[in-house]
């Protein structure tokens, strides 16, 4: 029984591997089709000598880097605060921050623009404005990813002893809370800028540079190009998870999986 | 700390008095004036504008009841009904049988590690850069076609397309089985070995512990992790966008186009449509706090 077992498990792993790597290793392939008959970096050399490329994709991390600060600015003192003080506050905070999970991201974008076009909030064209969308719709994967990092720390001690110390709250939450949940944060900030950097239509309705419409765009001009900015999207994805389970060496282990 | 203990004559002891009035609700405020000013507002008019005439403001329900009845609509409904529920229950057990197999299936521990890093990568691998990787893999033209019809088989003559809903199934399913690989691990490291032990000792075959002890602790999760799978395809636009150029007519494709005002478009159609999936999507968490309930029984 064991014995079947273990082969069992073989076959599921590598069926696994394969539907992983296929559609990558094809897209790698083909990437490096640029050029007639054979295989070059050429589409690599295109991308990254094309202006636009570079000022689109730089975009999309600029924004990435504003909606993670933000991210934490807004949720790491309010799950502090929640799990500190103030538990009753709990499920409708929770409630709000699983809400754009509900929301089709299509039919928030029309509800911002209409909201934001008018006199009192015209701030359609800010990028304040996109950056608080993108915000939103990381929130749900950087407040559990918080939530998850304080759970694992006794905040409560933490706080009296650095109280003792004569700290305030300004001190506490930046110089000793932020420290200590420094993985959870790492892990909930990757997950913000990989959907900043796969979302395709906030950018392209509030008209501001980003790569994926970029990318959607060049799509239907080229073959090649589109292939190796996916596959430099990948390995910056990649990177990130590495960095991850890097820095969360020791700490809780786990990629806190959002939702 | 600061909880200040009200002694009064006959105040009953159980519960721990509620700390007076405390400023720490005010470190709250910036959290709910962010929420209340990008998110509950705009969401709010997705209600408003259901009910709404798009060209007079009038009240009226004429959008819900021709959701309701517009044969059209409906089947967007059930297109990302189906290949939501499809995705879900495929990419459900295919993420439970690698999850299983890489913690307690008796293969090496860095597999564990590896398939926990592959999942993180592949879970949020969605949107354009996906549908370009199939388009790659499986296209008319694409690497594994090609390979395919050297060895005498072209699946583009078995019935099989990438850009209709089989397809699509099948470049779903790769942001799926991840996320239940992600999300079902803590709870198959809950099940303990000494309920296997114990069944074994009883006399248990491998498939009587699966049908009484395993498989019922499991269920609840594992039901409930579909859902959120379920949620993660009904939601899906940017993916399907970018593979079928909005040929299939998925709910969120079609509020794409009655929004952006085509010819045929109506706002107010599409803000039903919205308020329809949110429908949905509530009762499906509804469903999944409930399971989630009865899984947390046995897990710890």
């Amino acid at each position: 029984m064991r014995r079947g077992n273990v082969v069992w498990s073989w076959f599921w792993m590598i069926l696994g591997i394969l539907y992983f790597f296929l559609p990558l290793l094809a897209t790698f392939l083909f990437s490096l089709r640029a050029k007639l008959g054979v295989l070059s970096f050429t589409a690599y050399v295109n991308i990254f000598s094309d202006p636009n490329f570079i000022y689109n994709f730089s975009y999309s991390v600029l924004w990435a880097l504003l909606t993670i600060i933000a991210g934490i600015l807004i949720l790491v003192p309010t799950a502090y605060l929640i799990r500190l003080r103030l538990p009753q506050f709990r499920t409708p905070v929770e409630f709000i921050t699983l809400l754009p999970f509900v929301i089709p991201v299509i039919v928030y974008v029309f509800s911002l623009v209409r909201t934001f076009s008018q006199p009192p909030l015209l701030i359609v064209d800010s990028p304040v404005l996109l950056i608080a969308a993108y915000t939103v719709l990381s929130m749900p994967y950087m407040y559990s990813a918080v939530d998850t990092g304080l759970r694992a720390i006794d905040v409560r001690t933490l706080t009296e002893a650095s109280q003792s110390l004569g700290a305030g709250w300004g001190t506490i939450l930046f110089r000793v809370i932020l420290p200590n949940i420094r993985a959870a944060i790492l892990s909930g900030a990757f997950l913000s800028f990989a959907i900043v950097i796969g979302e395709l239509i906030l950018a392209e309705y509030l008209v501001k540079p980003a790569f994926a419409p970029y990318m959607n765009y060049m799509m239907q001009q080229k073959a090649y190009e589109p292939a190796a900015m996916a596959i430099v999207s990948f390995a910056l994805t990649w990177a990130c998870m590495g960095i991850i389970q890097f820095v969360g060496r020791g700490q809780q282990g786990q990629i806190a999986a959002g939702h | 700390m600061t909880v200040i203990n009200s002694i009064e004559r006959g105040a009953p002891p159980a519960r721990p008095a509620s700390p007076k009035f405390s400023w720490a609700w005010l470190g709250l405020t910036p959290f709910f004036i962010f929420s209340l000013l990008f998110l509950l507002y705009p969401a709010s008019i997705l209600g408003v504008r259901s009910f709404q005439d798009t060209k007079t403001h009038a009240f009226t329900i004429k959008y819900i009841v021709q959701l309701l009845h517009d044969p059209y609509l409906l089947g967007a409904y059930g297109i990302s009904i189906k290949i939501s529920i499809i995705t879900a229950l495929g990419g459900g057990l295919f993420g439970f049988l690698l999850a299983y197999s890489a913690i307690r299936g008796g293969l090496p521990s860095f597999m564990r590690s590896s398939l926990m890093t592959f999942c993180g990568v592949a879970s949020n691998f969605a949107g354009v850069p996906l549908a370009f990787a199939f388009i790659a893999l499986l296209s008319p033209s694409g690497e594994l076609t090609r390979i395919l019809i050297k060895l005498g088989f072209n699946p583009y003559f078995h019935g099989f397309t990438l850009y209709t809903f089989w397809g699509l199934s099948l470049v779903y399913m790769y942001f799926q089985f991840p996320l239940m690989v992600l999300i079902i691990a803590p709870a198959i490291d809950g099940l303990r070995r000494e309920w296997l032990e114990a069944a074994e000792n009883l006399g248990a075959s491998s498939f009587q512990y699966w049908r009484y002890v395993a498989f019922p602790i499991l269920l609840p999760a594992i039901l409930g992790t579909m859902i959120l799978l379920f949620g993660n395809s009904f939601g899906a636009f940017a993916t399907a966008q970018a593979l079928t150029g909005g040929q299939i007519n998925l709910v969120t494709i079609v509020i794409g186009s009655q929004l952006r005002g085509d010819v045929l478009g109506d706002p107010g159609v599409g803000y039903a449509l919205a308020l329809g999936m949110v429908f949905i999507m509530a009762i499906a968490i509804v469903i999944r706090t409930i399971l989630q309930r009865q899984t947390e029984r046995w897990l710890r």
